[in-house]
């Protein structure tokens, strides 16, 4: 999936440094000593902020992309947020924000101005948190990707909305606690849904490129946000982003919770054109849920009952029926 | 009709007057002729002239309603007013202002769909003479573009024929209404 | 061209004149008829370059025009009744971005009940929302009105709203002369945008403002409306010398000069009411009207001074403050500082209640008399309303009331003539 390279980086223990150990042209947009950061630093994110790290690395392999010619909507939320406490702003590029549920609506405004202005050079992203995507701006969304309008979407997706103080969203997992699904009583935490996959949703809309990627895999995400750029029409990224604060995990284990959500099988990885998967990222070592549920207190509860137990092996059977959708380990692997 | 009446170079004003009605809902709509300004935008209550496009309306709604005591009635019928039953409003009205056309026949000759409308536009212009056939001409080929418009304009000129007497002018104001 | 044709129509052409960039079309009763226009002028290559954009919903149309506005191109949409509602949050966000989006508003009731005829209701629901609001009298003034609001809305960066009444002239047939495209050209300039979302400028727009700097903000956008005080009247006579018309201005009074009583209106129904002025005038009755042109900003000065030496005044309202009255009345009354003018709230035509001259002139002759109450509902059917009450005393579950009003009332089917509605109102046309 990422980007056939010569040499394995197992030895770092991510995928996102070790670039000098390559040839300058393949090396990763962030390795760049020109790089444009996008999100600067000395914005407000809290430590260990999966999405800061998300949207820098997306924006800037973007801007690399499009040579700079990028503007972007934002949606209403964290990255919103702590990226512009007025009159500071965190963002090197052109950037609005309008409102919480309209950013691929505001996106699609920008591309037709583009394109009536002759402007065809300049490329539009709107991104937003998983409230602002597959809650509130769903419509706007579906609208969007149904035109088939000339903006990428970026979703980044920390399941719950953390903006506000950690309430559900309806991209929160099975099972977690959160302000409005707190610990207590017969049903513990969120309902035991199966989710609602909007990348799949993407695809139903035949849209040239449909992806998902995680902060694990940096390299696969600015791989993912080259290709989108490089394609016209309506395209979506949902980047897995941890939040350390939501999901109760250490501020320094961002990178790992994302790799274990991914090497588990709960946050599968793959991409999509014109609604066909032509790509996943196989898992390289297959752990089962507890791994990853454990490290954050968001499932805390879910350890402490026999109840408990069973959901875990209810959230065991939904990362197991998408390693076997999606194909993500080799057939004959050992389960 | 204000299409007519504007060629004529007189103010005119139509405004439908139904919104969620769906097909062969019975629907009204209103039509005012001028030689100055029309300002007022209240629905015509008092109408000089009334036309039917469908007579089983006739004894299902108050279709003449505020008629002026000297007003015209167009009814789109092959039949009588004798025997639509309406022998009383004729009595009540000058002699020769109550027209009956078989528009949907002429309608449906000539344009091969039952729509009366142009038809019954030319019987009104011909009974009161408050258009010209000219201009009744000219509204059907503004409104309907090329063939569809011609085949309007021949029913218009059948109805016109069929129905055309010397009418003295009318007063200034014509309020319409078609039901 | 001076012409015959639907008001929605006319209003479609004046706005292609404005040559629109990006449009974004949703459907909804009665303003529909404008984009549909607007699309066979896009899509004919008539209006070109323009990018028309069928959105999802109204909420998206106003997001979509958000966009499109801050790069930098010239932004129209329009919208009537719950759409305005629906795009509500949107309608506040483009005015506080500063983005000089027109929108039409074919004015429409707000349901429940589900409504699809004229009132002022939705205009009303926005009037705070940092738009300019001018209304319509006629259709001639709807095409002329968006001319102007073009012009307006880029020199003061701030959206304009241009209300016209549902059906009583999006729908009609009227005599209209739309100007020619080297008229609107010499009238209304290039958009230069002040602000714009552009890769070789790149700045943040919509940062979080806090409180050491909303309040300045807010004000600024009020400061600017008094502004459009001088600026509408400025571009109305600017208007006249291009086009040879009047249209547009702060308020245009009628035969008021040594008038005792003045009746004030917003829209369509000025028509009627100046008819009635006449009438009554020729009755040696000294009467005369202003119609409210702009709304927002409410032009207290230039009413007052038309209002000047009236002992009473009446306002028609096509819209209802639940719970306190009127909407122009209670601004009106700021044009009234230290005078004991008689003030009469008439709330009138809702839902498409036809305003006819008959009630009209019954009801001034009651404010001369002094026999109007302070605040009263034209030709309201105070005994349905009073049977609803007494059978909502008598029993707990009565049932949705709008409901049992109808049975009440029974079949309406018909072509009665006092009111424009037949057939059942369950037909949603949104």
């Amino acid at each position: 999936m990422t980007s056939p390279l010569p040499i394995k980086f197992y030895q770092t223990g991510t995928f996102t440094v070790g670039n000098r150990l390559l040839d300058v042209s393949v090396r990763s947009v962030q390795s760049d000593s020109q790089r444009n950061n996008s999100l600067n630093s000395g914005h407000r994110a809290c430590q260990g902020c999966g999405e800061a790290l998300g949207a820098r690395y997306a924006l800037d392999a973007a801007m690399r992309a499009v040579n700079g010619r990028l503007v972007v909507a934002n949606a209403t939320g964290c990255l919103e947020v702590f990226s512009t406490p007025y009159p500071e702003s965190s963002w090197r590029v052109a950037w609005l924000h309008s409102l919480f549920a309209n950013a691929a609506a505001v996106g699609t405004g920008m591309a037709a101005a583009m394109k009536v202005k002759g402007r065809t050079d300049v490329r539009v992203i709107a991104q937003g948190g998983d409230g602002g995507t597959v809650d509130i701006g769903f419509a706007c969304l579906s609208g969007m990707f149904e035109r088939n309008d000339d903006v990428l979407y970026i979703c980044y997706d920390n399941e719950a909305y953390m903006n506000t103080g950690v309430q559900r969203s309806s991209a929160t997992p099975a099972g977690a606690r959160t302000a409005t699904t707190p610990a207590v009583g017969e049903a513990p935490g969120n309902v035991m849904n199966q989710g609602k996959n909007v990348p799949l949703i993407a695809m139903a809309h035949f849209i040239p490129y449909v992806a998902t990627a995680s902060v694990a895999d940096l390299r696969d995400l600015e791989t993912k946000v080259d290709k989108a750029m490089r394609v016209h029409g309506a395209r979506y990224l949902h980047v897995h982003v941890p939040c350390p604060l939501g999901w109760g995990c250490d501020t320094g284990d961002t990178i790992k919770v994302a790799r274990l959500a991914a090497e588990s099988g709960l946050y599968p990885i793959f991409e999509a054109e014109y609604g066909e998967i032509t790509g996943r990222r196989m898992i390289r070592k297959r752990v089962p849920v507890d791994e990853y549920l454990k490290l954050q207190s968001r499932f805390s509860h879910l350890f402490k009952t026999t109840e408990g137990r069973a959901r875990v092996a209810q959230i065991q059977a939904i990362a197991d029926r998408n390693i076997a959708r999606f194909g993500l380990v080799p057939e004959g692997a050992p389960a | 009709m204000s299409i007519g009446g504007f060629v004529e170079g007189r103010w005119a004003q139509a405004i439908p007057s139904f919104g969620s009605e769906r097909m062969g809902a019975p629907v009204v709509a209103f039509c005012r002729l001028h030689d100055r300004e029309i300002r007022a935008r209240e629905p015509v209550t008092a109408p000089d002239a009334v036309v039917i496009q469908d007579p089983t309306l006739l004894h299902q709604i108050k279709v003449f309603d505020g008629l002026s005591p000297t007003g015209y009635v167009v009814i789109n019928s092959g039949r009588s007013a004798d025997e639509l039953g309406i022998g009383e409003l004729v009595k009540s009205l000058p002699a020769g202002h109550v027209l009956t056309v078989p528009a949907t026949e002429i309608a449906l000759r000539h344009v091969g769909r039952p729509v009366p409308n142009a038809v019954l536009l030319a019987a009104l212009c011909a009974l009161t003479g408050e258009l010209k056939l000219e201009s009744v001409e000219a509204a059907i080929r503004h409104k309907f573009k090329g063939d569809v418009g011609e085949r309007n304009v021949a029913a218009a000129r059948e109805a016109h024929a069929m129905c055309a007497r010397g009418t003295a002018a009318k007063g200034a104001v014509t309020h319409a209404q078609a039901v | 061209m001076l012409k015959q044709c639907e008001g929605s129509q006319a209003v479609a052409e004046a706005v292609a004149l404005c040559r629109p960039e990006v449009i974004c079309a949703y459907p909804i009763t009665p303003q529909t008829h404008i984009v549909e226009g607007l699309a066979s002028l896009v899509k004919s290559g008539a209006l070109s370059p323009c990018e028309y954009i069928n959105v999802e919903s109204e909420f998206a149309a106003m997001s979509v025009a958000i966009g499109a506005s801050a790069a930098g191109a010239r932004a129209y949409t329009a919208t009537a009744s719950q759409g305005i509602l629906y795009m509500a949050e949107a309608v506040y966000n483009a005015s506080g971005l500063g983005l000089p989006i027109v929108m039409t508003v074919g004015n429409r009731s707000i349901g429940a009940p589900i409504n699809i005829w004229n009132d002022h209701t939705d205009s009303m629901a926005l009037r705070d929302a940092g738009w300019i609001q001018l209304f319509a009298e006629s259709n001639q003034e709807a095409v002329d009105l968006h001319i102007q609001a073009f012009k307006l809305a880029e020199e003061l960066s701030m959206p304009v709203m241009v209300c016209m009444d549902g059906f009583i002239l999006t729908h009609a047939y009227e005599r209209v002369d739309v100007p020619t495209q080297e008229q609107v050209d010499a009238f209304l300039p290039r958009y230069v945008p002040r602000q714009s979302v552009d890769p070789d400028d790149p700045v943040t727009i919509g940062a979080m403002v806090g409180p050491e700097a909303f309040m300045e903000v807010r004000y600024l956008a009020h400061a600017k409306q008094m502004e459009a005080l001088e600026l509408i009247p400025q571009m109305a006579e600017e208007f006249r010398r291009v086009f040879g018309r009047s249209s547009g201005g702060l308020v245009r009074p009628y035969r008021c000069e040594d008038a005792e009583t003045i009746v004030c209106a917003l829209g369509s129904v000025n028509g009627t009411i100046q008819d009635v002025v006449d009438e009554m005038r020729e009755a040696g009755v000294k009467i005369g009207s202003v119609s409210l042109c702009s709304f927002r900003p409410f032009p207290s000065a230039a009413l007052g001074k038309v209002l000047g030496h009236a002992s009473r005044v009446i306002t028609i309202e096509k819209s209802l403050s639940v719970g306190i009255g009127g909407n122009v009345s209670h601004n009106l009354r700021m044009s009234l500082p230290g005078r004991d003018t008689k003030v009469y709230t008439v709330i009138a035509g809702l839902g498409g209640r036809a305003v006819t001259k008959a009630s009209l002139r019954r009801t001034f002759e009651a404010a001369i008399r002094g026999t109007l109450d302070p605040l009263s509902f034209m030709d309201l059917n105070v005994k349905a309303v009073e049977r609803q009450l007494e059978r909502e005393k008598a029993a707990r579950r009565t049932g949705p009331a709008a409901e049992a009003i109808l049975r009440d009332l029974g079949p309406t089917v018909g072509a009665s003539a006092s009111t424009t509605t037949h057939g059942p109102a369950a037909g949603a046309a949104h």
